[in-house]
């Protein structure tokens, strides 16, 4: 059985992608851990549908303010540099093409970059909450999840089954095997997890992979 | 004209069932006109139609709740069988085994949800405020929340047409207010509140203090008063 990476190291790995000054807004679950990531040398200005630009650590037990929340519900620490907004405004920033990178979970994405995230079909309701407008407004996303389902069923599929958050939106899905691209042409796998082949990434996914020129193995 | 009002009782006492109340709050207690649910709790009107965020996640889960604090939210009022839709955007648990009474009622077949992303729905709100009926956005476009909704492609990409909202009563929770009602909110505690005022018939906000008309710096009003129809505070 093949190791796979850990939720923190899918968080590294997109770590990577976020750049120097960019406008970012990390979703719930693995995306949420990718702040702690960041190398060194970037600063990154964090946004949240809560309503407050350039927010920073969560706040020390007994310092919790509940005025003071990200999109999560966690206390966040007060810091300089930090502005407040109602929701309209955290959200024309969110369509209005103001964020740079968001990074999501997903139940699915398809060969074209369609996500689905908001509903298990099986329960039969669903919080949209802000995925809707942030798989529609933000310049890029990422989408970093586990690679399959828990069952094993592959997450990265030939058309959605489960109700779509966007078409076409999704630009990098980082796994716990792999490093993949959506391009014009279709899913470029650009990176593996160590000990990992091509071909058994493949076997967990269920369109074809292109594969990358220079495929390498997932640096951190 | 006196804007201040009494008693949480008395600012909430005309609220008539059948209602539409928008509810302000991100989800946790901040941002949300807890003593303002509980009189409307109290008070007892049925039938309501709840605009809000969540549909009680506060109660249910402790969202963005204080530790060791009790949170009164939308939930408050479902729990009490005085509501009968809900539009929101996050109305249900996160987790499938975690269940709130919007969810049980729902299940049951005895709620109705109108499924809004929250951006459209903040922005339905402000539309409402704003004189405009109706716009078009790109989010949901292309998802099951589009169906027997207009389209329309705008520089290439498509759009659906999403209308106004507006309430009969809008229960906001606010930081500061003078007399006047101008308001001031605290950090992230603006969210739906601040819009929420401008596109409802009667807007009630709960503050922490009321001072004297020229104490809030007018440089610094986050709502003027002619949005803000009442203010209480304990």
């Amino acid at each position: 059985m093949l190791d796979r990476l850990p939720r923190e190291v899918i968080a590294m790995r997109v770590a990577r992608e976020l750049k120097d000054g960019n406008v970012v807004n990390l979703g719930l679950g693995i995306p949420s851990l990718c702040s702690q990531y960041v190398p060194d040398g970037r600063t990154i200005f964090y946004h949240s549908e809560s309503g407050v630009l350039n927010y920073g650590p969560m706040a020390e037990e007994g310092e919790e303010d509940d005025d003071l929340i990200n999109a999560s519900g966690q206390f966040l620490q007060p810091i300089a540099g930090m502005s407040f907004f109602h929701s309209a405004d955290a959200f024309a920033m969110i369509r209005g093409g103001h964020i740079d990178v968001t990074v999501l979970g997903a139940l699915q994405v398809s060969e074209r970059g369609d996500l689905s995230n908001w509903m298990l079909p099986s329960r039969g309701i669903g919080n949209v909450g802000g995925a809707m407008d942030l798989a529609a407004g933000a310049k890029r996303v990422i989408v970093a999840m586990e690679h399959t389902g828990r069952n094993g069923d592959p997450k990265i599929v030939s058309e959605c089954t489960f109700p779509l958050t966007g078409p076409r939106c999704v630009s990098l899905i980082v796994t716990d095997i792999a490093v993949i691209s959506v391009e014009k042409e279709g899913l470029v796998l650009r990176e593996t997890a160590p000990g990992w082949e091509p071909r058994e990434i493949q076997n967990e996914t269920e369109p074809e992979l292109i594969l990358a020129d220079d495929i390498k193995e997932i640096a951190l | 004209m006196k804007k201040v009002y009494a008693s949480f009782d008395e600012a909430v006492s005309d609220i008539f069932d059948g209602a539409v109340v928008m509810v302000s709050g991100f989800g946790g207690t901040g941002g949300t006109a807890q003593n303002l649910l509980l009189a409307l709790r109290n008070h007892g009107a049925k039938d309501l139609t709840i605009v809000s965020n969540t549909a009680g996640l506060a109660t249910l889960l402790g969202f963005g709740t204080l530790p060791g604090q009790t949170a009164i939210d939308v939930g408050t009022l479902i729990d009490n069988d005085q509501v009968i839709k809900v539009i929101a955007s996050y109305p249900v648990s996160p987790s499938p085994s975690k269940i709130n009474s919007f969810e049980s009622y729902f299940r049951k077949g005895k709620m109705e949800l109108e499924l809004v992303p929250q951006g459209t729905l903040v922005e339905r709100i402000r539309a409402g405020g704003a004189g405009i009926p109706a716009f078009f956005t790109p989010t949901g476009a292309g998802t099951q929340l589009s169906e027997g909704k207009e389209a329309r492609e705008f520089d290439g990409r498509q759009h659906i047409l999403e209308h106004a909202l507006k309430s009969d009563f809008a229960l906001v929770k606010g930081y500061k207010a003078d007399t006047l009602g101008n308001l001031t909110y605290r950090g992230t505690s603006q969210n739906f509140g601040a819009v929420m005022v401008r596109s409802t018939g009667v807007s009630i906000v709960e503050v922490d203090q009321v001072v004297d008309v020229g104490e809030i710096d007018p440089h610094l009003v986050h709502t003027p008063a002619l949005f803000v129809d009442r203010i209480v505070t304990l």
